[in-house]
């Protein structure tokens, strides 16, 4: 029973018309298009993850601080499965998880590393919602965007900055903005 | 619907209508996710098929009207000092420019704004107003979030989602001024209009469902 091969075909039908130009061809090195594109946002979820695990382990946070930090970090791993099996299912390869150089120094500057992925996350995720061709892999990543606005606006509280910086309206991020900001993370 | 009768639903290659992409949608997202995943998009097929992008957007914006109300009635009732007062007027601000430009938007597709709603809140001191306010933001994001993959615009996708982001990160805040968990979930709900609705109607009464899209009356 190909479950896989239907959903993929289903994607691909829904995708035949009127599917956006442009931004779209930016997660290409991830995958062709809705598979590329929750690619590109799992890999963005794994150095959430590592972020989050690592100020777990860092010991700068106690308390109810590193129990947010931990429920974070296993709510972005529950990204990266969700993300996986999607990708799986619509006869994808998943990209692998990257290596990453986060290592925190100290409290705040954890904080703010953890500020940036999360918003870098944010926009990324509102960037790619034109860019989808089926209705389910743009309601997948829906499911996780607003989360992401959730965490950008618990870290940002932390920090003392405001929980909208963009004001009412969130700002999108292109893919290729976003993999520059997060190429100093990653370890090639 | 068994998984074997998606798994032998064949594409015909063919431009389809909104109504087709919804069910077919849903039936994707069935093959996907699984079938628990698939409600949502049914329920949204079957009773709403022929929903346009005004309709959508007025539904959005009655529930921006439910959060405009509460938090200009929280500023008088409140009369909140720091940091809750920086928090509700942040929130205000915000929600008044959500309905300022979805009304902007319904106009430009040619279509009438949904009428304003009006209720009143019930209360007793400032806990009470932000067991009320997540209970509402909540509410908000899950109708963005059934709502945004029925919208036929891509360019008004993107618009909602720029407003459910932000809408996630006032029900983080919000649920943070309460001393609860920002993010109970992984994942954001998402609710077709007839939750949405059903949702915040203990808060407002039935006026929420005047001029509702004709597919649930």
């Amino acid at each position: 029973m190909a479950l896989a091969g239907s959903g993929a075909a289903a994607a691909a039908f829904v995708g035949a018309c009127g599917s956006s130009d442009g931004e779209s061809g930016e997660t290409a090195q991830f995958g062709d298009g809705d598979t590329g594109i929750l690619n590109y946002l799992l890999m963005l979820d794994y150095m959430q993850v590592a972020i989050y695990g690592d100020l777990v382990k860092s010991g700068f946070f106690q308390g109810g601080a590193r129990e947010a930090m931990r429920k974070f970090e296993e709510e972005e791993a529950q990204h990266v499965s969700r993300l996986t099996k999607a990708v799986e299912r619509m006869g994808g390869e998943p990209t692998p998880r990257p290596r990453t150089e986060l290592q925190p120094k100290s409290r705040r500057s954890g904080l703010e590393v953890a500020s940036t992925l999360e918003s870098l996350g944010a926009a990324a995720y509102l960037g790619q919602v034109p860019n989808f061709a089926s209705t389910s892999a743009l309601a997948l990543a829906l499911s996780i965007h607003s989360v992401e606005g959730r965490h950008a606006a618990a870290i940002d509280s932390l920090l003392g900055k405001p929980i909208t910086p963009d004001g009412a309206f969130a700002e999108p991020a292109s893919a290729k903005t976003t993999l520059k900001a997060i190429k100093p993370f990653i370890v090639e | 619907m068994t998984q074997e009768t998606a798994a032998h639903i064949e594409p015909d290659g063919q431009c389809l209508s909104r109504a087709d992409v919804i069910v077919k949608g849903a039936l994707a997202t069935g093959a996907i996710y699984g079938f628990e995943m698939i409600a949502p998009f049914v329920r949204r097929a079957l009773a709403a098929s022929g929903a346009s992008d005004v309709d959508v957007l007025n539904l959005v914006l009655k529930l921006e009207y439910v959060e405009v109300a509460l938090y200009d009635a929280a500023k008088q009732r409140l009369k909140p000092t720091g940091e809750l007062k920086r928090l509700i007027d942040t929130l205000a601000e915000d929600e008044h420019r959500h309905v300022g430009k979805l009304t902007s938007e319904i106009e430009r597709l040619g279509g009438k704004p949904a009428e304003r709603i009006s209720y009143a809140s019930s209360y007793r001191d400032a806990d009470g107003f932000l067991g009320l306010a997540i209970s509402i933001e909540e509410a908000v994001v899950a109708a963005y979030n059934g709502a945004i993959p029925t919208i036929e615009s891509k360019e008004l996708q993107a618009m909602a989602a720029s407003i459910v982001q932000v809408e996630g990160r006032h029900a983080a805040a919000v649920r943070i001024q309460r001393k609860e968990e920002p993010s109970p979930e992984a994942f954001d709900l998402a609710h077709n209009e007839v939750e949405a609705l059903n949702s915040v109607e203990r808060f407002t009464g039935p006026a929420i469902y005047e001029h509702a899209f004709q597919g649930y009356e």
